[in-house]
């Protein structure tokens, strides 16, 4: 694996692969030093157009975990003219030595558009409404850890569907792993085309709940009510909030998560976001073995770096 | 200048009126005779034509040469050249130049750039001033400097009121209005069409309905007005078909294509390649077909390419904010020729006379092949078979979404008033 | 053999050909008795020993030495797996991917760890193996046991217990089971 650019180019054994790999991650972040040395001497270069402490934080502390030395280029939006040359900046940064690019970008096919440029692997940290990998494997893993397998786990997404790039990683995730997912959002915030995604589709949220055993919140964002997609957020959390009300018409063992950061009052209840079944800070704690498999995946398991064979004398066999 | 005379040997002369083996002599700057075995004389320039078809030069109704303003993307220079290479021996510049083409001192301007260029450059104006859709623009004084067609493009005309006068003026001075069909309150935050593609990819799209809520629009006001209407780059199934009824009830509208719009659907946005950003978008497989349809069956009157040059640079910008346009005027005869179900005869309606008689240059341009016609003619080697190369092109620019595609048919000569200015494929100037 | 063993050596993935038997099953059964008594005798018991058996062919024979340890000095040893993925040098040289995940569930801090091997060959896994130890605490030592020792060291490693030495030629492939101990080749 070259680069994670989306979950769409992966397929189920892949998926497995990552997710294996995340299970030795999680060993690691338990040792007492919490640290391999296995990308010594690799940099990995944060490029980051688009706000985001979360997800910057995570990738951070799965880099420092592998021992791989990190560089920066978060651009604010005061240093950035718009459509600053992208291709100059990221040709700058590989210049300087890099052996990975973490890119998250406010417009849809960004690192995917870097990947063309330069010969370093890059990894989609999310890009417009397009696709988040690395969130989608970590909450892949955190189903699993929860609920023991994804194979015909009943899966709610809510929210709003249409401009988020974790619904799209999500569906994609879920459902080649088996899992039967169903979304749930008012008409305005679901793609203009549903053709092709393996999915059911309810404008009731009442109705869906006691059949899940995970409901997928996302995040209501303030914009969409400027765009007339929706009328009022009290609307929006009548009809389709997990409330405290709703909570109970969950089955028992089933789970509650959410990308983050959480709108408490609005997709989700306050009181609901600190129930046991609501496993977001699991998602979060996760979110660095995913990262950690991820970048080891890419710089590490499958990639023979070497551009001169013949200038590395290597061992036949490494007992 | 002292042209040879020049003749053309070997090749199959297609016009209007039909095809037959013939040669074709010039001199003058005229077409001279049109027989078999004309023998040239000793220092006759002889152009062999085995193999090929002897066509009327194209006409371009819709270039973006980019001057004023853009040169880095193209030059009025440049951009008659790749015309020329394209077999195009006449092109209409279109106005959404910086300064736009609204006033008769850029008219000038872009006439004088275009004289001595290796193409028969005239040039459109807009409808509105600085095509900002408030005022209409001194129509009888550049109709008087030679400009036959209007249009807003780049935009369409957003006012209905405003666009109602618009064509009623225009009615009264035999000049045609050209409507870029964008409805920009259905358009607005689109970056590429709306659909299962656009739905997948996580790119906000417009909907057919942005063009074709104009078409119908502008199919009433037409009925309304008695204006001569040409839609610009019809993309939509839907589109085709309103033009193709309103036509046969007897309205003058006209309407043109691109080949980018009879070749590639949505999915190429799939890899997030702003050279696939157009405007109106790629469409859907359906689409694609209806437009091969309506150009078979003459309910879209010719192909247009709607040349749009963009510094590399430009195109190497997110998808969202990357200019849309591709290159067209080097690619439009090997794509009809490759992809098209027409016959020679059709091929020179849809890229030569129907063109020519839309912008009202068919005196000089357009055929028939015959004595006495000014000599704008160009030779294309059906056969002959070529990969498209980004850099190898004579555009300033390089962003053609057919880069890699292997294509049927070239240009082997063209010739613009008797003088030719493509010869074995190379221009000459 | 060590499965690392075999990805790693061309053919890479091939299936092992033995081309001699040099211990059998009960063979190895007494060689891993005969280690036992030597790690009580030089740690004088089991106070503060633990096993950790090197991924994955050093696992069986972990096990078995814990159950000898257990039967010759009454109390069992703390027990773990140990994958050194991770920690070893070659990676970005080659593909580089873990077994199974690591189970040490106790603290190494102070202890005695006693690490186990199928077969000792250049010492880079060893010397991988005594970095991700110290990921679980400070050892008071590291002792290693291997079932066979065949030579060839690129690293100043050497074994405390060994079952067997086997002097081999560097393309001769060793297969270490409990079941014994075989010398051939590996054939795609």
């Amino acid at each position: 694996m070259k680069h994670l650019l989306g979950i769409a180019d992966l397929d189920a054994s892949e998926l497995d692969h990552l997710l294996g790999l995340t299970d030795h991650f999680v060993e690691v972040s338990r040792r007492r030093m919490p640290k391999v040395p296995a990308l010594q001497g690799r940099t990995v270069c944060w490029l980051f157009y688009e706000d985001s402490t979360r997800t910057k934080l995570s990738f951070e502390q799965a880099a420092k975990r592998l021992s791989a030395d990190t560089l920066n280029f978060t651009v604010s939006s005061s240093s950035v003219r718009k459509g600053e040359s992208l291709r100059d900046t990221v040709e700058t940064i590989e210049a300087m030595g890099v052996d990975a690019i973490v890119v998250r970008h406010g417009s849809a096919g960004v690192p995917t558009q870097v990947s063309r440029w330069v010969s370093a692997s890059v990894v989609n940290a999310g890009d417009g409404w397009h696709e988040h990998p690395t969130q989608a494997l970590l909450d892949c893993y955190t189903i699993r850890e929860q609920l023991g397998s994804l194979d015909g786990t009943r899966i709610a997404i809510v929210g709003d569907i249409a401009h988020s790039r974790v619904a799209r990683s999500d569906v994609w995730a879920f459902t080649k792993l088996g899992a039967e997912v169903t979304l749930v959002a008012p008409t305005t915030l679901l793609p203009p085309s549903l053709d092709g995604w393996p999915v059911r589709v309810d404008q009731s949220l009442d109705r869906v709940l006691p059949h899940v055993d995970v409901v997928y919140l996302l995040r209501m964002q303030q914009e969409r009510m400027t765009e007339a997609l929706l009328p009022t957020l009290r609307e929006y959390t009548a009809r389709w909030g997990l409330t405290r009300r709703r909570v109970d018409q969950l089955a028992e063992k089933a789970i509650v998560m959410h990308p983050g950061p959480m709108n408490r009052g609005v997709e989700i209840a306050a009181d609901v976001a600190d129930l046991p079944r609501a496993v977001v800070i699991d998602q979060v704690r996760n979110g660095v073995a995913v990262r950690m498999a991820v970048l080891y995946e890419l710089l590490g398991a499958g990639s023979i770096v070497v551009t001169d064979p013949k200038e590395i004398r290597v061992p036949e066999v490494n007992t | 200048m002292n042209l040879p005379k020049v003749v053309i040997r070997g090749g199959r002369v297609v016009d209007r009126s039909g095809e037959r083996t013939a040669d074709v002599a010039i001199d003058g700057g005229r077409i001279v005779a049109v027989d078999t075995n004309l023998a040239p004389g000793s220092g006759d320039l002889v152009l062999d034509a085995a193999g090929c078809l002897v066509m009327p030069g194209f006409v371009d109704v819709h270039a973006h040469l980019r001057q004023p303003g853009k040169e880095e993307a193209e030059t009025i220079e440049t951009g008659a050249r790749a015309a020329a290479l394209g077999g195009y021996t006449c092109i209409v510049a279109m106005p959404n130049t910086t300064p736009a083409i609204d006033s008769a001192g850029v008219v000038r301007e872009v006439l004088e750039l275009g004289r001595d260029t290796c193409c028969d450059v005239r040039t459109s104006a807009a409808i509105t001033v600085g095509r900002a859709g408030q005022q209409l623009t001194p129509m009888a004084e550049l109709a008087e400097l030679g400009v036959r067609l209007f249009t807003d493009d780049g935009s369409g005309v957003q006012d209905v009121r405003l666009m109602r006068r618009a064509m009623e003026y225009a009615r009264g001075l035999d000049v045609t209005l050209a409507q870029h069909c964008e409805d920009e309150a259905l358009s607005a935050g689109g970056h590429m069409n709306e659909g299962v593609v656009s739905a997948r990819l996580g790119i906000p799209g417009q909907p057919a309905e942005a063009e074709e809520l104009m078409v119908m629009r502008d199919i009433a006001l037409a009925r309304l007005t008695g204006a001569k209407v040409h839609f610009q780059h019809l993309s939509t199934a839907g589109s085709i078909a309103m033009v193709r009824a309103a036509k046969g009830g007897g309205l003058n509208v006209t309407c043109e294509a691109t080949p980018h719009h009879f070749t590639l659907t949505d999915e190429r946005c799939s890899g997030f390649d702003p050279v696939f950003k157009v405007n109106p978008p790629l469409r859907t497989a359906g689409d694609v077909a209806a437009v091969r349809a309506g150009l078979a069956d003459g309910s879209i009157d010719c192909i247009a390419t709607d040349h749009a040059p963009h510094a590399p640079e430009e195109k190497e910008r997110p998808f969202d904010q990357a200019p849309p346009g591709m290159l067209g005027l080097e690619t439009a005869l090997g794509l009809a020729l490759t992809h098209l179900d027409v016959t020679p005869g059709q091929l020179v309606g849809l890229l030569s006379s129907r063109p020519a008689a839309i912008v009202g240059v068919s005196e000089q341009h357009g055929g028939p092949v015959a004595a006495g016609r000014p000599a704008n003619l160009c030779v294309v080697d059906p056969a002959a078979s070529w990969a498209v190369d980004a850099d190898a092109l004579a555009s300033r620019s390089r962003n053609t979404p057919f880069a890699g595609m292997k294509l049927n048919g070239q240009v082997r000569h063209t010739l613009l008033w008797g003088e030719p200015v493509v010869r074995d494929g190379e221009a000459q100037r | 053999m060590a499965d690392r063993e075999r990805r790693s050596t061309p053919p890479f993935g091939g299936v092992f050909v033995s081309r001699s038997q040099v211990l059998d099953g009960d063979d190895v059964r007494r060689a891993i008795w005969r280690m036992a008594h030597e790690v009580i005798e030089a740690n004088h018991g089991l106070d503060n020993v633990v096993v950790v058996g090197l991924q994955t062919g050093g696992i069986p024979f972990a096990a078995e030495l814990a159950q000898a340890l257990e039967k010759i000095d009454g109390g069992a040893p703390p027990l773990g797996s140990l994958d050194v993925a991770f920690h070893r040098d070659d990676i970005g040289l080659r593909p580089v991917l873990p077994s199974a995940v690591t189970e040490i569930p106790f603290d190494l801090s102070g202890q005695i760890v006693v690490l186990v091997d199928d077969v000792l060959f250049t010492g880079r896994t060893i010397r991988a193996a005594l970095d991700a130890v110290h990921s679980y605490g400070r050892p008071r030592s590291v002792q290693l046991a291997v079932m066979v020792d065949r030579g060839h060291r690129e690293l100043p490693i050497r074994p405390d217990y060994v079952g067997k030495n086997l002097p081999t030629r560097r393309d001769e492939v060793v297969n270490a089971t409990v079941d014994g101990v075989d010398l051939g080749e590996m054939l795609k």
